[in-house]
């Protein structure tokens, strides 16, 4: 039978697991009050759906429609002027979900804060450019690897794919190794979609060998002129080291070292 | 009008035939001055830059897709090829990253070793900035002395780890290697040589230079506000008078405990950046003869101890049965850190390196994000570039200081 792969998400897995192991968490802490995240989370009010401390940084849970106010709020009344970054995760296999989170600095405090917000499979999500310029770059990331759609972006566009790329990169369902699209991505575009048959897929495949090629192969200890055929096998040739000759140009003799200086 | 076929496809941003007396020209990807691989489509009045786009991507290896499928330990030697002219800097905000989220600390002598790597490797990126940005702008001699100096440098590192530009010189919790015997002279001489020829050399050379100073002084001015709201971090931060280094203000390994400055220029131009840039390396000679000290004051354990997630010492892998079973799991199943997310940011010489992790309790990270300060400069290109002059424009990209290798990652 063939192994089965789940397609939802084509990642590597652990081979094997305990089928008793249970992954700890890393710990939740409450905001406690009267400290600069409580000011924080009191500022949101209500559009903070859920607020906890992980590891030394506050994480926002909001409302994926009120990511523009709540920047807004975070911006201008509790100092926070830079987003750091701002990117995806891919849950669309366990919850048809994406999340969405956006890191952010607050320089006079020395405080970091990330905004969490969950998204469907298909939804679009408002661009915070207005509020903070790095976002330009980094939602036309989120949206080249993810391909999610962000509204009122001033220029969406995929940034480090090809234009005319198919599929998106981080998604949980893309391979590794790129799917058939990426394979034949150059052949399609200079050469037409019929040389597929002409050029093979083996030659599509980077890390093939062709064991009698010697055109672009090598053997140590059996080189063989270029081009040469080796369908019947050949000759070995006794592997020549060079003696390593150390001279010490700093002085007039040249005088030879025994170790590297 | 474009006649597009299969060799020559349609350029959708170039526009040859133009009503308006613009020029669109292509700068890169494969320009000198570059950077690496950074496509500029730059729109031209006359010599003013009126549009600019900065097309990226040209050396894309997909690194946040394979640290999904690669395990904690086997992703950092990719963290090289990130900044890879400064890999300690990558390799040491992964392996922070991972160990905030196993909750582990490095042991004293890793943490002076690690703090005198990344010093040292901030030494070698600055050099190199030095370097290419006065090779850029046309100052030939500045590039043979610096690059001079950051061989010694690499010298160093090569003595330590093996490797002279991709180090990995820098394990999740702690260092591989104790420091080999003499190596603390030869850094300590290495920092005078240094600090002379800073003062001798390229200060002599470029500081006070008419045309040096021509050609950077109000070029590529960033004020506070633009600098913040497009993500700069670092010297592209400092140079526009934000005081703002992590080493400073959320301190990590033994920079809490170092006595040094951070160098902060309000001019907001290429000249204060270069300035700032100069005077970090001072500092960071300053740091590293703190560290000289401290080295010998500390016991001889490099790596922490965790046996659920590092493997323990050679000596008790050969000698105990235990050490053996679980140094066999971390290496044929890898580490499994706890389900959580974690945000670690580290002051990298380009600027805020930080790897976001998503674990969901496997062996391979759900997913890594790396913030690299490049890509954010980069973003600023689009909108700086603009109303500058096209002699410029290498200066501009010249002081951003931006690698390809983790603006594309």
């Amino acid at each position: 039978m063939r192994k089965y792969t789940p397609k939802d998400n084509v990642q590597k897995k652990a081979y094997y697991t305990d089928r008793f192991w249970v992954a700890p968490r890393v710990p939740r802490e409450k905001v406690e009050a009267g400290s600069h995240f409580a000011a924080v989370v009191d500022a949101l009010g209500k559009l903070a759906k859920e607020s906890y401390i992980e590891i030394g940084q506050l994480v926002v849970h909001i409302d994926p429609t009120q990511n523009v106010e709540v920047m807004r709020i975070l911006k201008e009344s509790c100092g926070y002027t830079q987003c750091s970054e701002q990117s995806a995760v891919d849950y669309l296999a366990q919850d048809g979900e994406f999340e969405l989170f956006y890191q952010l600095l607050n320089i006079t405090e020395a405080k970091r804060v990330r905004v969490h917000c969950r998204i469907k499979e298909g939804e679009s999500i408002e661009s915070i450019t207005p509020l903070f310029k790095s976002a330009n770059f980094a939602e036309r990331e989120m949206f080249d690897m993810f391909g999610i759609y962000v509204n009122n972006h001033p220029f969406l566009k995929r940034i480090i794919m090809p234009d005319d790329w198919e599929g998106h990169p981080l998604l949980k369902t893309y391979p590794l190794q790129g799917d058939e699209f990426a394979s034949w991505y150059e052949v399609d575009k200079i050469f037409g979609k019929e040389y597929r048959d002409v050029i093979g897929p083996e030659n599509r495949d980077p890390s093939r060998i062709d064991r009698y090629d010697t055109k672009r192969f090598s053997r140590v200890g059996y080189e063989v002129p270029f081009g040469a055929d080796i369908s019947e096998g050949e000759k070995e040739n006794p592997i020549e080291y060079s003696e390593t000759i150390l001279v010490d140009y700093t002085k007039d003799s040249g005088q030879q070292l025994d170790e590297r200086r | 009008m474009q006649q597009p076929n299969k060799l020559t496809p349609f350029f959708e941003n170039l526009n040859f035939e133009r009503d308006d007396n613009t020029m669109v020209i292509n700068f890169g990807p494969q320009h000198p001055s570059a950077h690496g691989q950074l496509r500029l489509v730059l729109e031209l009045d006359g010599e003013q830059v009126v549009k600019a786009y900065p097309d990226i991507g040209y050396l894309h290896r997909g690194i946040e897709k394979m640290a999904e499928n690669m395990t904690y330990n086997e992703f950092l030697p990719t963290t090289d090829r990130l900044d890879y002219i400064a890999s300690t800097s990558n390799n040491y905000a992964y392996a922070l990253a991972v160990e905030k989220l196993l909750g582990i600390e490095a042991p004293r002598r890793a943490q002076v070793i690690r703090t005198m790597l990344l010093e040292l490797n901030r030494i070698i990126s600055h050099l190199f900035f030095i370097a290419t940005h006065a090779l850029d702008v046309g100052a030939m001699s500045v590039f043979l002395y610096a690059f001079r100096e950051r061989e010694y440098a690499m010298d160093l590192m090569e003595d330590y780890c093996g490797a002279r530009l991709t180090h990995s010189a820098v394990r999740i919790g702690g260092v591989p290697l104790d420091l080999p015997a003499g190596w603390t002279e030869k850094l300590a001489s290495f920092c005078s040589k240094v600090e002379y020829e800073l003062e001798h050399t390229y200060n002599a050379l470029l500081q006070e230079n008419r045309i040096w100073k021509m050609r950077l002084e109000n070029v590529g001015v960033i004020s506070a506000e633009d600098a913040l709201s497009w993500g700069c971090t670092g010297p592209m931060l400092r140079g526009s008078g934000v005081n703002w280094d992590i080493r400073k203000e959320e301190p990590y390994e033994l920079y809490g405990e170092l006595d040094f400055d951070i160098p902060v220029s309000d001019r907001c131009d290429s000249y204060g950046r270069y300035r700032l840039y100069m005077e970090e390396m001072t500092q960071s000679i300053r740091i590293l003869r703190q560290l000289i000290p401290m080295y010998s004051k500390t016991e001889p354990q490099l790596m922490a101890h965790a046996p659920q997630y590092i493997s323990a010492p050679k000596e008790e892998i050969m000698t105990q049965n235990y050490a053996l079973m679980q140094h066999f799991v971390l290496v044929t199943q890898g580490m499994r850190p706890p389900k959580g997310e974690v945000y670690v940011p580290t002051e990298s010489p380009k600027g805020e390196l930080g790897f976001y992790i998503k674990s969901e309790g496997e062996p391979y990270a759900y997913r890594l994000k790396c913030r690299a300060p490049s890509f954010f400069h980069t973003g600023l290109l689009q909108e700086i570039l603009v109303g500058t002059y096209i002699a410029d424009v290498v200066t501009i990209i010249g002081t951003t200081n931006i690698v390809f290798g983790e603006v594309d990652r």
